[in-house]
């Protein structure tokens, strides 16, 4: 990989390194970026720019998914401020939101058995990305206090954040399932 | 060339001359051709000036096979040597095909690599050579019309197609003689034939039925960039199956058995597609069916019996639409326009379903049949070259998750679908076992989590691991998907740096010894000389790298160059010139190899310096 695309995500899209993020920029700057490395750009070149193009393109896209979506990033974040979440068994201690997760499971568990099962699992999946977004706050005004450095409480949100990122999908999986039965 | 347009974007420093590129809508039912002259694109015709190849191909004993219209002539009369829907086999298992089995009156046997070949009487044939012979029909009438040789081609696939699928079409192009630019979705090919006209920003769903399969696409448009959010679809769904749900009514209807030959399918299918097109401008037609025994029955069916039949087809497709939308992340409200794309769009009942569930009325301007060839010309033009200082750009996604084989027979995602391509992931594995020196990974696509549920694309061993207590190799496998959707595995031993081989067997894919084969006999057939055409191809090949790498040095060879780089540089380039005069076109791939490895860094620095100088740029403008 070329050096200076080896710099951090954030310097990528010369944006400042702060889980704050300005979504419109992001995106015009990844549109401006893609444009010029795109492999279409590369169609009757030789192989070897191609393969470049390939690489620096791939890479671009990664970096902008991450940013893009406020879990990775603040896991991204933390990971740049030397927490890495996967090399470490970090495990919640919070008993009561863990009670409260059960509890969301169980709920999830009795849609089908509703009347009106989608009408039902839609608010609650409304709930659970209020959740979601309330916590992406906390986070936000966790980190926004230091440049560097992990703030206590950090990686309890982003672990947090992450139960409910689970919750959500599988919630959605379940919808579908039940479009595709109710026809 | 590309080389020059990142050094100066809009810019072209020598002036050059048009490349002939088309784009090219290898469909189920039909097939298109179309190309940009004088700034316009529009689908080629033939002699008679119909422009819809029927994508049929007639073997016949000792000649060659007739293509298109011809072909389907002999559809009702010589069945099992007349391949139609060929599309549907692409890329398919002999398993599938059996699937499929009571739905086409084809002769099966199983080819060596699993890939089903049609039993006819001009030999066993491959679905790939097949489709080959329609892309050669398609080259041959552009050709003509341009007056002069194809530098490449873009061929459109449903969103929906997998790896297999794609591969089995740009290797039915490599039979054609055709250098595909790029394998482009269908419906982004349909946004592409639009969005120009309109220079339009918004969320655009793309509702695509065509012949045999069903796409739809989320796409936004933001200053000229078209970014494909979420696509879903079926790849056995169309206009094909609404034939067959009248063709069984009217077997119900007239008392016609399941013991019904060939040929009588053959004509209940005709007469069910001519009552479906009828339709779309009367609301009963009249029906008369020849039976075995040359009777004959009569009855008629009305628009809404009609709607009622294809009902469950088009509940299908909307569940589809509202899983998409979802995974695009936009709600209904949100699309500012639909495109429909295919014939089977054209029937009332679908176009009214269509309007009913994103609550506006969706665009039906251009010819739904000619509206993704047109696309792909306008794609082909811009990737030919032809017009350095367009700013359009597509950004397409992976349509299904890519995974590997777990304990258990469970799926692992690697990359989710709908990630933006080109995508690259890495993943890391270890030995379990002491002085363990190979290994099976098994890759596969799809949603479910089960192996047995998923698509089974290739399995690769890696071999040569160096011998070790268990757990102690690091093997970083890397799943590579291009932009045309395809993809690549690399595996690496970590600690020794050893780059372990990788034995590739695409499950249902040729291989590339049996293309080779297969493009040695086409040859022999058209009694054209494969060296030939292989210098032809290195020649051109040559003067592409030389023509760019000169063009690049002249602009800012000094600036990245050291002198001893230079002088390397020269020297490949002086070596590819002489080998370009010569006849030997493995010579000439040398040499162009040697050029690329001697230029490696400095090609490298350019773009670096070029994004670079970007972002500086931009960090002026934007944060002082």
């Amino acid at each position: 990989m070329p050096t200076d695309l080896s710099s951090n995500h954030f310097e990528l899209f010369g944006l400042p390194q702060a889980f704050e993020l300005d979504q419109g920029k992001l995106d015009a700057r990844y549109r401006e970026l893609q444009r010029q490395v795109h492999p279409d750009r590369f169609a009757s070149a030789g192989d070897q720019a191609r393969r470049i193009s390939m690489q620096q393109a791939a890479r671009l896209n990664e970096a902008y998914q991450v940013l893009k979506d406020p879990l990775r990033r603040g896991r991204y974040l933390l990971e740049l401020r030397g927490m890495d979440l996967d090399d470490q068994q970090q495990s919640l201690r919070d008993t009561e939101f863990l009670m409260e997760q059960m509890e969301l499971r169980e709920e999830l568990e009795l849609v089908a058995e509703a009347s009106d099962p989608l009408v039902v699992l839609a608010g609650f999946i409304d709930r659970v990305r209020a959740s979601f977004r309330a916590l992406q706050d906390e986070l936000a005004a966790c980190l926004a206090g230091s440049d560097s450095g992990v703030p206590d409480g950090a990686v309890a949100l982003v672990l947090k954040m992450q139960f409910y990122r689970k919750l959500e999908e599988e919630a959605e999986a379940l919808e579908m399932d039940l479009e595709e039965q109710l026809g | 060339m590309a080389l020059l347009q990142i050094a100066e974007p809009g810019q072209s420093t020598a002036p050059h001359q048009h490349r002939l590129a088309a784009g090219i809508d290898l469909g189920t039912t039909n097939s298109l051709v179309a190309t940009v002259r004088s700034g316009v694109a529009d689908t080629l015709p033939d002699d008679a000036g119909r422009h819809l190849l029927p994508s049929v191909v007639q073997y016949r004993a000792g000649a060659e096979p007739r293509v298109g219209r011809e072909a389907l002539a002999g559809a009702v009369r010589d069945p099992l040597n007349t391949i139609a829907s060929v599309k549907r086999l692409m890329g398919r298992g002999v398993a599938d095909v059996k699937t499929l089995g009571d739905q086409l009156p084809y002769a099966f046997v199983a080819g060596d690599s699993g890939m089903p070949r049609l039993h006819t009487v001009a030999g066993d044939v491959s679905p790939v050579e097949v489709s080959a012979e329609i892309l050669k029909a398609l080259k041959a009438r552009a050709e003509a019309s341009l007056g002069g040789d194809l530098v490449g081609v873009v061929i459109t696939v449903p969103a929906y197609f997998d790896d297999a699928q794609r591969q089995a079409t740009k290797d039915a192009a490599t039979l054609a003689g055709l250098n595909v630019l790029r394998l482009l979705n269908e419906p982004t090919a349909a946004a592409v034939a639009y969005g120009l006209d309109r220079s339009a920003e918004g969320v655009i769903a793309v509702y695509d039925l065509g012949g045999g399969t069903f796409d739809i696409s989320i796409l936004r448009l933001q200053q000229g960039v078209f970014a494909v959010l979420a696509t879903g679809g079926d790849t056995a769904l169309g206009g094909d199956d609404m034939d067959r749900a009248v063709a069984r009514w009217i077997m119900e209807q007239a008392g016609i058995g399941e013991d019904a030959d060939h040929a009588q399918m053959r004509r209940l299918m005709r007469d069910a597609c001519a009552a479906k097109e009828a339709l779309t401008g009367a609301d009963l037609v009249p029906l008369d069916v020849e039976l075995m025994d040359g009777s004959h029955w009569q009855g008629e069916l009305s628009r809404a019996q009609f709607d009622a039949l294809v009902a469950p087809l088009l509940r299908k497709t909307l569940n589809t639409c509202r899983r998409t939308l979802r995974d695009s992340g936009v709600e209904i409200a949100d699309v500012s326009e639909v495109v429909m794309v295919g014939g089977s769009t054209r029937v009332p009942c679908v176009r009214a379903a269509v309007a009913d569930f994103f609550g506006r009325a969706p665009h039906v301007e251009i010819d739904p049949d000619r509206v993704v060839a047109v696309g792909a010309a306008i794609q082909a033009d811009i990737l030919a070259g032809n017009k350095p200082e367009d700013e359009m750009l597509l950004l397409d996604v992976i349509p299904l998750s890519l995974g590997i084989e777990t304990m258990g027979g469970l799926v692992e995602k690697i990359i989710p679908r709908n990630t933006t391509i080109p995508v690259a992931r890495a993943q890391e594995f270890t030995t379990f076992k002491d002085g363990q020196s190979a290994m099976a990974l098994h890759v596969v696509q799809g949603e479910r989590e089960l192996v047995s549920d998923c698509r089974s694309l290739a399995r690769f061993e890696l071999r040569g691991i160096p011998p070790m207590v268990a757990g102690a190799a690091r093997i970083r496998v890397t799943y590579q998907v291009d932009a045309d959707g395809m993809l690549s595995v690399t595996a690496r031993e970590q600690g020794s740096g050893v780059q372990s081989r990788i034995e590739v067997k695409p499950s249902y894919g040729l291989t590339d010894t049996e293309i080779e084969t297969m493009l040695k006999a086409s040859m022999d057939h058209a009694s054209e000389d494969m060296e030939a055409r292989r210098l032809r191809e290195q020649q051109v090949e040559a003067d592409r790298v030389l023509e760019a790498l000169q063009a690049a040095l002249v602009k800012d060879g000094e600036h990245f160059l050291e002198a001893a780089e230079r002088a390397a540089i020269d020297a490949a380039t002086q070596a590819l010139v002489a080998a370009r005069q010569g006849t030997d076109h493995r010579a000439i791939k040398r040499a162009i190899e040697a050029v690329e490895k001697a230029s490696a860094d400095y090609v490298e620095r350019r773009m670096n310096a070029n994004i670079q100088r970007m972002m500086a740029g931009h960090e002026v403008k934007d944060f002082e």
